[in-house]
Formats: C-alpha cells, sequence, structure tokens
C-alpha cells in the first residue's frame, strides 16, 4: 500500500466536508474491497476518512411502509432482518448468495453497491485496462471474457458489476440517498446509480468526488415471490456468471433484473410485459442488444434457462 | 547472493529486527509524503502514525502503527501472536479470520487503526494447550487437518458459525428465510466456504462442527 494518512469522520456531513477539502481522500467502511484493491495500487488514496462510527447502522421501517437501510448496515445484518427476510425475501437471498460470512460481517450496503469490478486485466497491473488506467486500452478485448459483460459494452469496456446485491435492489426499485461536501442532499434511482462504461468506465457511478452514500431506500414492500437465484462456477464463495432477481404475482406478472452481464444491475422494464409468455421473450427483450464474445456467448442462453427455471419454480 | 541467517538467529528475531528497522525508517517517509505533518504526534489526522487500543484476548493493548498495519499484521507482526496465518492476504482464503467484538472477520481486509476498543479473539485466546476450546478438541478427535495452515482460521470461523446458527442468522443453504436455521452438515459447509482447506479437511471439519454443536450429521 502506498502511505495515507488517517482520520475519523465524526457525522455524516463532516465525512463529506472532509472529503471535499482532501483531493485524492477516500472513505473506508469495511474496507474488504478498497483494501485489497490499496494493496495492489489499483487504488491509493492518499488519505482514508473513516466512516465506521457513524449512526448510519440503523435499517428503519418508514412511515409510507419502505425501508431505509443505512448505509453502513452490515450485509449480514441486513439479510438476517426479519422484515427483509419477510417482505424483501430477494434482497435477502442475494446478500446470502455473495461473498462468505466473514465478508459478510463488515461488508456494508455502500461499499457492497461501489464494489469495483473482477475483470481479471482490472487486477493485473501489468496490462492495459481502460478503467485502471484511462486510455491505456482494454485487454480483455481479445482476451479472456468468459466472466465478462455482454450487454451495455463499449469498445472501451466490457466488464461487468460483480454485486449481487444492487442486482435485488434494482428489482425492488431502490433508491440512494447521499450528501456532498457542501452538506446537500439528493436521491438518485437506483437505475440511474451505476452508469455503462461508454468511454469513460472509470467512471462508474454519478457520485461526485466527495459525495457520501447516507442510506438505501425501499418502497413499500410488493408481495409476491421472491426469486435470486445464482449461476456460478462452485457452489459458494463465487461471484456469478449470471444471475436473475425476480418476483413474479399470482397473476404470473412480475419484475426481473439480471446480474453478472453488464456493467450495471440489467432491467429493462419494457420486457417485464411479456412476463406471462414465459421466459423467453423477456430474455430476448433483454439481451437484444447483447455483444458477447466466443468464450462468453453462453451467458445469452443461460439468462433465458435460469430465467425459465425460476419462472418454474414460482409456478409450484 | 542472498545471505542466509546466522544459524543462531531465529526466525522471530529476524522478524523482530525487520519490524525496528521498519519503525525507524517511518518518520522519513512520513516527511516525504507529508512534508506539512511531519514530526507531530500519533494520532493526527495528518501523520503516518496512529496510536490504537484494543482488547487482544483479554488484555489490553496500545499500539503505535503506520495507519497501512493490516490488523493480521498487528497481530502477527507487533503482538507476536503468530498463532492467526495469513494465506492470501486478500479475503480469499480465511486463513486470517478472527473474531471481533462477536463476529468473525477476514483480519488482512481490516486496518488495525479501526478497531479502536474492539474486543479481538484469536486461536490463541479460545483455549491454551492443558485447557482446550471444545472446538479445538474436536479438531483433534476428528481429524480436521493435515498440514494446520488453515486450522486456526477454520476454529475461529467454527466457533462463530455455531454462534451465527444459534442467533438465527440465515444462510445461502437454509430452506427457508423464515425458519430457525438448523445445524446441519449442508448449513456448515455453506457457512464455512469462506475457509479454504488446501489439504481438504472439509468433511472432517464438518463432524468436528456436528460434535460441538450436539448434533449428528
Ligand atoms: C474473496 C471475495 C469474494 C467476494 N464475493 C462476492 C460475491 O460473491 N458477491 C458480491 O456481491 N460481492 C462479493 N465480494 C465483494 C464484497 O461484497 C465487497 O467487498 C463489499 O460489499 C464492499 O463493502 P465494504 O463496506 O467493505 O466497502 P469498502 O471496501 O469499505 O469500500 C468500497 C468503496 O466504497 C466506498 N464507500 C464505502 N462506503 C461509502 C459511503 N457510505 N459513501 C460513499 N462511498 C463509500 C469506498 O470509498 C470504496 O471506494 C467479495 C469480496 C471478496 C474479497
Ligand atoms: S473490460 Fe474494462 S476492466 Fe476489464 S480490461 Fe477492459 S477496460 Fe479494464
Ligand atoms: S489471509 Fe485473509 S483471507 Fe486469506
Ligand atoms: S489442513 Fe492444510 S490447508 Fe487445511
Amino acid at each position: 500500500m502506498k502511505p495515507f494518512t488517517y482520520e475519523r469522520a465524526s457525522s455524516a456531513a463532516d465525512a463529506a466536508d472532509k472529503a471535499g477539502r482532501a483531493p485524492g481522500s477516500k472513505f473506508i467502511a469495511g474496507g474488504t474491497n478498497l483494501l485489497d484493491l490499496m494493496k495492489l495500487q489499483i487504488e491509493a488514496p492518499n488519505h482514508l476518512i473513516d466512516i465506521n462510527g457513524l449512526d448510519l447502522d440503523k435499517i428503519e421501517s418508514m412511515p409510507d411502509g419502505g425501508l431505509r437501510i443505512g448505509a453502513l448496515v452490515r450485509n449480514t445484518d441486513l439479510a438476517a432482518d426479519m422484515r427483509v427476510r419477510r417482505d424483501y425475501a430477494m434482497l435477502s437471498r442475494a446478500l446470502l448468495a455473495g461473498a462468505s460470512g466473514q465478508l459478510r460481517n463488515k461488508a456494508t450496503t455502500a461499499g457492497n453497491l461501489l464494489q469495483r469490478t473482477r475483470c481479471p486485466y482490472f487486477y493485473d497491473t501489468n496490462m492495459p485496462c481502460n478503467k485502471r488506467q484511462p486510455g491505456s486500452g482494454c485487454s480483455a478485448i481479445g482476451g479472456y471474457t468468459r466472466q465478462l459483460g455482454v450487454v451495455g459494452v463499449s469498445d472501451a469496456c466490457i466488464a461487468t458489476h460483480p454485486s449481487d446485491m444492487a442486482v435485488a435492489m434494482r428489482a425492488l426499485d431502490a433508491t440512494v440517498e447521499t450528501v456532498r461536501a457542501d452538506k446537500s442532499s439528493r436521491a438518485v434511482p437506483i437505475a440511474e446509480f451505476h452508469r455503462l462504461p461508454g468511454d469513460t468506465p472509470h467512471i462508474e457511478t454519478v457520485l461526485e468526488p466527495g459525495e457520501l452514500i447516507t442510506a438505501v431506500t425501499l418502497p413499500k414492500a410488493i408481495g409476491g415471490k421472491q426469486y435470486y437465484r445464482k449461476v456460478r462456477d462452485r457452489a459458494s464463495y463465487a461471484f456469478a456468471l449470471v444471475s436473475i432477481a425476480a418476483v413474479v404475482q399470482p397473476d404470473g406478472s412480475g419484475r426481473v433484473a439480471v446480474g453478472g452481464i453488464a456493467h450495471k444491475p440489467w432491467r429493462i422494464e419494457a420486457a417485464e410485459t411479456n412476463m406471462l409468455r414465459g421466459a423467453k421473450p423477456v430474455a430476448e427483450q433483454l439481451l437484444a442488444d447483447a455483444r458477447p464474445t466466443r468464450a462468453n456467448a453462453f451467458k445469452l442462453p443461460l439468462v433465458e434457462r435460469t430465467l425459465a427455471a425460476v419462472l418454474a419454480e414460482a409456478r409450484t | 547472493m542472498s545471505k542466509e541467517p546466522d544459524a543462531g538467529l531465529s526466525r522471530r528475531r529476524v522478524l523482530a529486527v525487520g519490524a525496528a528497522s521498519l519503525a525507524t525508517a517511518l518518520p522519513a517517509a512520513r516527511s516525504e509524503a507529508q512534508p506539512a505533518a511531519a514530526g507531530n504526534a500519533s494520532d493526527s489526522p495528518g501523520g503516518l502514525v496512529h496510536a490504537v487500543s484494543f482488547n487482544v484476548n483479554g488484555s489490553e493493548q496500545r499500539l503505535d502503527l503506520d495507519a497501512r498495519t493490516t490488523l493480521l499484521d498487528a497481530l502477527r507482526e507487533h503482538m507476536r501472536l503468530t498463532g492467526t496465518k495469513k494465506g492470501c492476504d486478500h479475503g480469499q482464503c480465511g486463513a486470517c479470520t478472527v473474531i471481533v467484538d462477536g463476529r468473525r472477520i477476514n483480519s488482512c481486509l481490516s486496518l488495525a487503526v479501526m478497531h479502536e476498543g474492539a474486543r479481538i479473539t484469536t486461536i490463541e485466546g479460545l483455549g491454551t494447550p492443558d485447557k482446550l476450546h471444545p472446538m479445538q478438541a474436536a479438531f483433534i478427535e476428528h481429524d480436521a487437518y493435515q498440514c494446520g495452515y488453515c486450522t486456526p482460521g477454520q476454529i475461529c470461523s467454527a466457533v462463530a458459525v455455531l454462534d451465527e446458527i444459534r442467533a438465527g442468522v440465515p444462510s445461502h443453504a437454509s430452506e427457508s428465510l423464515l425458519d430457525r436455521p438448523q445445524a446441519n452438515n449442508t448449513e456448515m459447509r455453506e457457512r464455512m466456504s469462506g475457509n479454504i482447506c488446501r489439504c481438504g479437511a472439509y468433511s472432517n471439519i464438518a463432524e468436528a462442527m456436528a460434535e460441538v454443536a450436539g448434533r449428528d450429521v
């Protein structure tokens, strides 16, 4: 790791203010992604602002029937919360399908949303990567791409967003609440939170420098049968090749978000009007603009089949 | 080429010398990186060295550490608690698992300075050779290791897993999210997936855990 200075923030506003004054600084929450990348000098902040002591670790029921999840709620605690298990089951399931027990005990809601890609070339500092070093080129294009993206990709980057949690949050229409250095706050729908790579794959979200996530809110529960099905190379402790977060209502209508295929959780609301007609038309619409490589084209039928399995389970 | 250390010089002593030279090298590094902050007292936001206090295995510790020091390196290199192992140093193997404030974590992906006031239990704090923790005894009984390198992490993780099941925390293997999870073999295997064993002692580890959980697998 490169040397850095360190301090603890005393409140959310204080953290954003400190970050605003210290260019090159980063917040640290669980540290499970940031420290991993700092050890490889892929991230090299000159200053760390520790937000762990802040009062952002509560899950509150909202007057409108929704849930407000503090940015520092640990993945274990969010997955185990009885309200989440009962009313937002796909979120519990997505969290429990991610990482390991030890990592979930540390990983936070905000940190999970902001975790960086697992593209092998992003991690290999000897290889060009536009995300790690803008303008250097993309080693994945023409390289090993089995795990990489098939939709929303660009000529600059074909990486995926690795979070399981974010896929369920996308299907649940979550909103990300933030505070900025000037103390102003805003609420960003999760659909607009993560960006596609385009020409600037190093810019992954709409957050401004120094902007702190304070919470993620979920609207009132929508009921239905909820699923998170993750397909991976081993049964546990592996990132998704493809994952499906779905809710299926008694009348067969529902929602679908897909993980493991794009730079953000992938959902096209218009495709969901086809739910009653089965997995094929939904998958076709979700993947209409796909640009797979030879090595990851298997993800296209895998999305359809995983969705078909979920829909079949919902009928039982 | 590379010089072998004196036959009389133990690895421990080589490490101690290494740590001492690191400590003397720090002020120079600090003045290079942060000229404005050079020479200031520990614990100031501008400095690179920070004071941190926590309780490890029942004893209070106060250390002055470079902020980069992971909890794992603080335990091993600064407190000489070498029971906790460094496998991958990237959260992928679980060899560094310790229990902090009742929860298992990967000590390699956590900075020591982030644990001010914490209660930390390592393998050395679970039991002693004369008075083994039931999980340690069960690992011996069931041959739940070969080389032993992953074992301290496995045991810390296993102890915390049984607590998690008792507390009703669900897992990916739980059939229902609403029922209480059971301490069965499927649950144990899923919950222990963050601890890799290169020797493949998995089935014996699950048996040791089942014995402590008081159930048959
Ligand atoms: C071996 C391994 C396997 C894994 N497997 C999976 C998996 O299968 N599925 C999965 O989804 N994830 C997986 N993960 C990733 C894990 O979920 C993330 O590392 C974790 O969620 C990050 O959360 P954190 O709190 O530790 O973030 P940190 O590492 O603390 O922070 C990550 C980023 O978020 C920023 N940040 C943190 N909090 C805030 C805030 N409040 N406001 C603004 N910025 C903030 C930090 O500055 C940093 O840039 C795995 C990780 C490892 C090491
Ligand atoms: S796909 Fe993106 S992250 Fe991977 S090498 Fe190309 S630019 Fe880098
Ligand atoms: S050394 Fe920490 S997980 Fe491998
Ligand atoms: S006993 Fe050798 S790695 Fe587990």
